[in-house]
């Protein structure tokens, strides 16, 4: 029988999605396909594009590979565009000169970012933001500019921007065109809260703001607008809308909109019943459909349709959810309902930023639409509500504010939606598809993830995913718990409980008396951090040496390349001259690269694993200590200058940074350990971005806990003020322990906090007034760990035995690993990058 | 014809079983090569396999941790925790990375490794 031959045109998200389709239909085997694409790679990842900045790279954001194409007998031509279809004969030709016949066609051409004809728009250093080329060149460019801009304030300038910031040009404008940001999801409100929000990160935003002219020589140095201002930008992301690809369709008479697009059916037939159009490029009743979830539609409904299934297109819910530049923005349903046709409820809180808006019919029985800006958990649950027309309670403000009688509904939600309420619209999947799915054994998201696809799209659905996987296991008796891995079958508080009841002082000890199997690479190190916070032995006591993640068995960092870093304690960041000296004669002698670390400390990096034991030795015998940073350990405890030497300090702050890391050095907790004591409120140790931060008061110490730098920033809360260094060291002792002893493995404190039932209240209420009778306790716990800490490193330089751990070949111990490579940088030593 | 071709093995003396610590690795050095040798004392076992990670081309293999996976004994890269069997050299951690094994002996106290 001969092939139904079907030329796909494009090889974007949507024309790829429409060839997985084809292919996983039951008489996929009657047809023969053939891609054409213009980009120069198999169809990635588009959603995601900004990933590629966060080091994700063009390979990891494929859809599928070459092979894909090939193992399903799909012929792929990529950097190939078709360049014209002659109807009457059934046949296409390409740029490269390529015929090929079919019986139908399917136009997946996408989009192409829209860009003004404003004068300049053709100037070194102005870009689009629309395919890994636009990122690659943006990305090589960057490093030239100072002063950024981004003309279009919508959601893909704004991400734009936010990429603009992480490349480093901090000084950038976003200009919009038109009163407010995202015009067409958030309302007025709702852009004012975002544009606070934007600007507090540094973003200048311009609204009302038409730019006239791109001015400069051969590359852009200036922006001039249409109210006679001017600014200076050297760098320029235009992400101004998006114009359809109707280009081809055009050529060959198919009917396309006055404002692009190539008009389509229900069936996504365009005015030739032989050819189909899908994804961006198709314009049906009138609309673009830019968003990922609708285009996967359309590809279903040609495949179901060519493969004799009956699927038609009846619009799609345009609802979005995204993380903008740290925000959380959210839109569903009819965002705009009038006043008068709708009630409507608003919650604001200036304060910590978060704006809602609920639209609800006038008999208050349906929700129509909303708004989420700040907070938008509650995201996936109102879509469903909305969608699925669930009758409303009696107090629909709760939606938006959580039931307030203190408990939570834990999810109460998703078991109240229908089987057929689709969960994860970009691959139209029902919570029936996923209850079935974990009644079948995929009881984790990632099997579910396999098994239906479900949250392979956007991911916006995965915490629903979760919720439903946990009530279906719940609802058939299953317990489903808090686990550390498939060893143990215990949360690591249980573990803790267990270990130390059991007075359990090795790896294997506990893997015997609790755990089955053999371990993995999660377990040990969680069983070994609990070891060491209980008893605070050696860590490199034999048999416990193995299970230590690897920085700890080594006791130091291991690097690029596979050489080590070496960091002694400097606590509270003070030095004397002759320790600086001895610092600086180690690094000459054992061409180490040294630098001052965000921690007010020295590192050295580049050490072979075997010269780890003498520079110790000789850090050792100058008085230095192990500085812990292998360890998920107490690791720095900055401080400002101070009142010894600061007009403005109140107390010295310097020394009682020191007393406190000394009191603290070498504390194993479930994961690193920050803190910083500053002088006085102008907070120069930037204390409240810590687990831990002290403040200088007129009258004593304010104290603060659980904030957070690094990759989400968090504010520390406040939790006791003025107090005397006593009554302080008190309360962290507290503090401190009630974290080794109950949060999950890996979790810093300020996650922790934010996982906590009854979250900072709760805190200061255990760590304050002792709401549950067992500060006494946590007290001498912490002081029996403070009293047996050793230097590791002081242990290690004492004993032949555990020196011979350090060598890179066991059968040649003097032998250095040949393959380290190093060059030269600044005139220091780097080693040779990873491909 | 040699005798000894026709085997095809190839036993090279590695180290004493004593130099290699309890459920860790060491990694020991065969002309250019370098082998990653384990002694799995929970299974009552001994691997060996290449020791740089093909993820990154780091020779790291051998400082990684041991454990097992539904019985799979494995080994996890210490730099971006991948992970491999030990039996089969698979990557378990969905790339399509393989390491090269060899079979391992034990004679009185002494390693041996088959590189042939
Ligand atoms: C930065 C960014 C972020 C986004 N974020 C989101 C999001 O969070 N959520 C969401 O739902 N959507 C998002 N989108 C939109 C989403 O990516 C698009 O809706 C989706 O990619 C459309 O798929 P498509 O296949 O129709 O078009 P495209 O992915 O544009 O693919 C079309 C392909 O066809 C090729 N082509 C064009 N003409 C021809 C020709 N004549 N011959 C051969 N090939 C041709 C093009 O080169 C292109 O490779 C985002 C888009 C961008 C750029
Ligand atoms: S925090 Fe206060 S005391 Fe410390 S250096 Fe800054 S101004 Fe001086
Ligand atoms: S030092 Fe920290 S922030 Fe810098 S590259 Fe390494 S992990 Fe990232
Ligand atoms: S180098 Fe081994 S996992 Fe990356």
């Amino acid at each position: 029988m001969k092939k139904i031959k079907i030329v796909v045109i494009g090889n974007g998200m949507v024309g790829y999605k429409f060839c997985e389709k084809l292919m996983s239909k039951a008489k996929a085997d009657q047809f023969e396909v053939v891609v054409f694409g213009e980009e120069i790679r198999p169809a990635y990842d588009r959603v995601h594009l900004s990933a590629f900045f966060d080091g994700k790279t063009a390979e990891d954001l494929s859809m599928a590979g070459v092979d894909w194409y090939l193992n399903n007998g799909i012929k792929l031509h990529l950097g190939d565009p078709v360049q014209q279809i002659d109807r009457t004969k059934k046949t296409i030709h390409s740029y490269r000169g390529i015929t090929e016949s079919y019986d139908y066609i399917v136009l997946a051409t996408g989009s192409a970012a829209f860009v003004p004809s404003i004068p300049g728009v053709e100037k070194d250093g102005v870009f689009v933001y629309r395919t890994i080329e636009d990122l690659e060149m943006i990305r090589a460019y960057a490093p030239k500019a100072r002063k950024g801009a981004v003309i279009g304030g919508g959601l893909l300038g704004l991400e734009a921007a936010k990429a603009m910031l992480d490349l480093g040009i901090t000084d950038t404008h976003v200009i919009e065109f038109a009163p407010r940001l995202m015009p067409r999801q958030i309302d007025e409100a709702g852009s004012k809260l975002l544009q606070g929000k934007l600007e507090a990160l540094g973003l200048t935003i311009l609204t009302n703001t038409n730019t006239l002219e791109i001015a400069g020589d051969k590359a852009i140095t200036k922006m001039k607008f249409a109210n006679d201002t001017s600014i200076d930008v050297d760098m320029l992301v235009i992400s101004a809308g998006i114009k359809p690809r109707d280009e081809v369709a055009k050529l060959c008479g198919l009917e396309v909109g006055q404002r692009g697009g190539i008009v389509v059916n229900e069936q996504m037939q365009t005015n030739d019943p032989f050819v189909f159009a899908i994804g961006e490029c198709a314009l049906y009743k009138g609309m673009i459909y830019g968003l990922i979830a609708p285009g996967y539609e359309m590809a279903e409904v040609v495949a179901a349709n060519l493969t004799g299934g009956k699927k038609e297109f009846l619009g799609f819910d345009m609802s979005t959810k995204l993380k903008l530049i740290g925000v959380d923005v959210a839109s569903f349903g009819d965002p705009f309902v009038p006043a008068n046709e709708a009630r409507v409820i608003v919650y604001e809180d200036t304060n910590k930023g978060i704006y809602k808006r609920v639209n609800i019919s006038k008999d208050g029985k349906e929700l129509l639409g909303g708004i989420l800006i700040g907070d938008a958990e509650q995201y996936n649950m109102l879509l469903q509500t909305c969608k699925n027309k669930i009758v409303l309670p009696a107090n629909p403000e709760d939606l938006i504010l959580g039931s307030r009688g203190g408990e939570s509904d834990g999810g109460a939600g998703v078991t109240g939606l229908p089987d057929d309420a689709m969960i994860c619209s970009c691959e139209s999947i029902s919570k029936g598809d996923i209850c079935q799915a974990v009644m079948d054994g995929a009881e984790t998201v990632d099997k579910i993830k396999s098994c239906t696809k479900a949250g392979t799209g956007c991911g916006g659905c995965v915490p629903m995913v979760k919720d439903l996987m946990v009530h279906t296991m719940k609802a058939n008796g299953k317990l489903v718990r808090n686990v550390v891995c498939e060893h143990f079958a215990y949360s690591r508080q249980e573990l803790y409980d267990l270990t130390k009841i059991g007075k359990l002082h090795s790896y294997d000890e506990v893997l015997t008396a609790h755990g089955k199997g053999d371990g993995c690479e999660v377990c040990k190190p969680v069983v070994a951090s609990i070891i060491a916070s209980l008893w605070n032995d050696m860590i490199l006591k034999k048999g416990n040496d193995t299970a230590q993640d690897s920085n700890d068995r080594y006791l130091a960092n291991i690097q690029k390349g596979g050489t080590y870093s070496v960091v002694p304690r400097i606590p509270g960041g003070e030095i004397t001259p002759d320790k600086l000296i001895v610092l600086g004669q180690i690094a000459k002698q054992y061409n180490l690269y040294t630098k001052i670390t965000g921690g007010q400390r020295i590192d050295l990096f580049g050490a072979h694993v075997g010269d780890l034991p003498a520079i110790w030795k000789l850090l050792v015998d100058a008085g230095f200590e192990s500085g812990h940073a292998y360890g998920k350990a107490l690791r720095t405890v900055k401080s400002c200058v101070g009142s010894t030497w600061c007009r403005f300090g109140l107390h010295d702050s310097v020394s009682f940074a020191i007393e406190i890391e000394e009191r603290y050095r070498g504390l194993r907790s479930p994961h690193k350990l920050k803190s910083a004591v500053s002088g006085c409120i102008r907070e120069c140790a930037e204390a409240q971005s810590k687990d831990f931060g002290i403040i200088a008061t007129e009258k004593g110490w304010n104290l603060y806990v659980c904030g957070n730098g690094g990759s989400k920033p968090q504010h520390a809360h406040l939790i006791a003020t003025d107090l005397d260094s006593a009554t302080l060291i008190k309360y962290l002792d507290r503090f401190l322990m009630f974290y080794i002893k109950t949060a999950d493995p890996l979790t810093r404190t300020a996650t922790w906090l934010n996982k906590m039932e009854g979250g900072i209240d709760y805190l200061k209420n255990v760590v304050i007034n002792d709401s549950l009778g067992i500060a006494d306790e946590l007290e001498k716990e912490m002081q029996l760990l403070v009293d047996a800490y050793k230097c590791e490193w002081k242990e290690v330089v004492d004993s032949p035995e555990l020196q011979k751990r350090f060598s890179h070949f066991v059968n040649v111990p003097t032998e250095k690993d040949p393959t380290i490579k190093f060059e030269s940088m600044r005139d220091q030593k780097k080693v040779v990058d990873w491909k | 014809m040699s005798e000894l071709k026709s085997t095809k093995v190839n036993w090279f003396y590695a180290c004493e079983a004593s130099d290699v610590p309890e459920n860790g690795g060491v990694c020991v050095k065969h002309g250019d090569d370098q082998i990653a040798l384990f002694n799995f004392t929970r299974r009552g076992e001994w691997y060996a396999t290449q020791n740089m990670c093909p993820h990154r081309q780091q020779m790291a293999i051998s400082r990684g941790m041991i454990g097992s996976q539904e019985d799979e004994p494995k080994v996890a890269c210490p730099f971006h925790k991948k992970t491999f069997s030990l039996k089969s050299g698979a990557c378990m951690s969905g790339d399509d990375y393989q390491l090269k094994t060899y079979p391992v002996k034990i004679e009185d106290g002494k390693i041996f490794i088959d590189v042939k």
